[in-house]
């Protein structure tokens, strides 16, 4: 580290080495070095919010404190970067800013602890490791790594599925109450409210920060998961916003995947996500035309899809598909690469397609998953064959809100000719869908059924 | 250590039209609970069979009145108050609690302090 632990510290106290030792000329470099310390705080948000929470949390037993040290070490860097330069680790010097305050707030008053305590599980002892002695430094040079504590107690099954992905939005990522609140597109009171009532469930239930243990791993980790999957489709496909693809969420989402699998290398369902991500992210840029019209899988433009992100992604999936039987999120992904590495739609492997879906519903009989299959049977076998299955889902009933039922069935009517059914189930999927660019593109489909 | 309460749920007709089989087979695994407590690190502190919402004296504002606070298909029939380690712990012993007709809910105690 570049600064000194008791510098960090001393920083802490913003303004108590004082701006005053900058004169004259030296403001322009002050100016310039500001700047960089600012993108610089900002990389670290982005980068380390997590680690420096995780590791904070533990030293603090408690939520609220931890982020409110962890904000403070935030600002305090801005103050000593600038003046000292940015730290060679700048996790490492924020988390021991925000650790040290947290014990010196600790210290000053026992009353906090009442607040909202988080449950801190001991460390089990390592056998052969050195005998109890003197307690080694805390978080100079060494911090554990603490990320995956976070991320198992925000994504606890205990909590709602809403509050699983505020928590881990607003304690992993970092994001404010308001990001979140518009990201999702409640009022901020909902979402502030919804976060508190989580955290105090977290302390009042005791909910133990910790990873679980390899019985309760596999459903665990699904949890987790999902909510980054979550967080990726929201982004994906914004349910009324006016883009199609809301940039940040689907960053945080890649990034959450990509955290997730450097911490759990071995784990095939997170390298099954990671590559699931990839591969659908790779195509961003051409999920819609230059007017924000949305463009179908089949009339993309494939010259433009991410080869580097699509490497990446069927690299991946090997390893997550072998070795026992595949995940949902591994055998999405190896669909997902068929799709990525065929040279146009019409040349897509469909018939392997068609047969991974029946694997996936094998292991998540998911109504959705039923429809994609039926549009993969309508590539392989005909518009028909697909229009037979859609309409058995139809009468199942489990798909009666979800818009991409009658836009599918629309969309096979239509090959079919069968125009004048094509408008009605278009008009159907226009009456569920709030998204813009959706909106337009089934308008424009009618206007064309009408037409034609 | 901290304590939970096992509020046990479920559906009072399904006792009602029970052979006395199914009452065999519902105490034995209540008895065998108890013992499970202890052997998965938990402590049984207390529990209780309620007789069912028929019997039940509902009383708000001090107005009296016949039957339960809420009239629900699934009715509070019996507790456990158990000591647990954290919720994982509690929620992993009250998997074991037996509800044929229903189902548990485990809510932890406050602490004054």
């Amino acid at each position: 580290m570049t600064a000194e632990p008791d510098q960090a510290s001393g920083a802490g106290n913003p303004g108590a080495a004082g701006d005053g030792r900058f004169r004259g000329g030296r403001a322009a470099r002050r100016a310039r070095a500001g700047k960089d310390t600012a993108a610089a705080i900002a990389d670290a948000h982005r980068r380390e919010w997590a680690f420096v929470l995780a590791a904070t949390a533990r030293v603090a037993g408690d939520i609220d404190l931890a982020e409110e040290c962890v904000q403070d070490a935030y600002v305090a860097a801005l103050d000593a970067w600038s003046r000292q330069g940015v730290p060679d680790n700048p996790g490492a010097w924020l988390t021991t800013t925000a650790r040290r305050r947290a014990i010196d707030v600790l210290r000053r008053s026992a009353t906090l602890r009442g607040k909202l305590p988080l449950l801190i599980e001991p460390e089990p002892p390592v056998p052969g490791s050195a005998p109890p002695g003197p307690a080694p430094a805390e978080g100079d040079d060494v911090i554990p790594d603490d990320r995956l504590r976070l991320v198992f107690t925000c994504c606890h099954p205990a909590l709602a599925r809403e509050a699983q992905v505020a928590l881990t939005l607003r304690l992993v990522c970092g994001l404010t109450t308001t990001e979140i609140a518009q990201a999702f597109l409640v009022p901020e009171a909902t979402m502030a409210a919804r976060v508190t009532r989580a955290k105090k469930k977290i302390s009042a239930a005791r909910i133990a920060y910790r990873v679980p243990g390899p019985a309760e791993l596999p459903d665990r980790l699904d949890a987790v998961l999902t909510v980054v999957h979550l967080l990726y489709t929201t982004g994906h496909t914004a349910p009324g916003g006016e883009n199609v693809v809301r940039d940040d969420l689907v960053e945080r989402a890649m990034d959450l995947a990509r955290m997730l699998h450097s911490l759990m290398p071995d784990e095939r369902e997170v390298r099954g996500l990671l590559a699931l991500l990839l591969l659908t992210d790779a195509r961003r840029g051409t999920r819609a035309d230059p007017g924000g019209r949305l463009l179908l899988l089949a009339d993309q433009d494939r010259s433009r899809w991410d080869r580097a992100m699509i490497a990446e992604g069927v690299a991946l999936v090997p390893g997550a598909i072998r070795g026992g039987p595949p995940g949902r999120f591994a055998v999405q992904a190896a669909i997902a690469a068929l799709h990525a590495e065929a040279p146009s739609y019409g040349q897509t492997d469909w018939r392997q397609i068609v047969q991974l879906y029946g694997v996936l519903l094998s292991v998540w009989n998911s109504p959705v998953v039923a429809l994609n299959r039926a549009v993969a049977v309508a590539m392989a076998d005909g518009p028909e064959a697909g229009l037979a299955e859609i309409e058995e889902l139809e009468q199942d009933g489990r798909l009666a809100d979800y818009r991409y039922l009658p836009a599918a069935k629309a969309d096979l009517l239509r090959r079919l000719g069968r125009q004048a059914e094509a408008v009605r189930a278009y008009r159907s999927a226009l009456d569920l869908t709030m998204n813009a660019a959706e909106r337009d593109f089934l308008a424009g489909r009618i206007a064309e059924a009408s037409g034609g | 250590m901290a304590e939970y309460l096992i509020l046990i749920y479920e559906d009072e007709n399904g006792y009602a039209t029970a052979t006395p089989d199914v009452f065999q087979e519902v105490m034995e695994a209540h008895n065998r609970f108890a013992q499970q407590v202890g052997e998965k690190g938990g402590k049984m502190v207390a529990g209780n069979a309620l007789q069912p919402t028929s019997t039940a004296t509902t009383i708000r504002a001090d107005v009296v009145t016949d039957g339960p606070f809420a009239e629900t298909k699934e009715a509070l029939g019996g507790y456990y108050l158990i000591e647990a380690r954290d919720l994982d712990h509690a929620l992993d012993i009250a998997k074991l609690c037996p509800a044929r007709f229903g189902g548990v809910e485990v809510r932890p105690i406050m602490v004054f302090s």
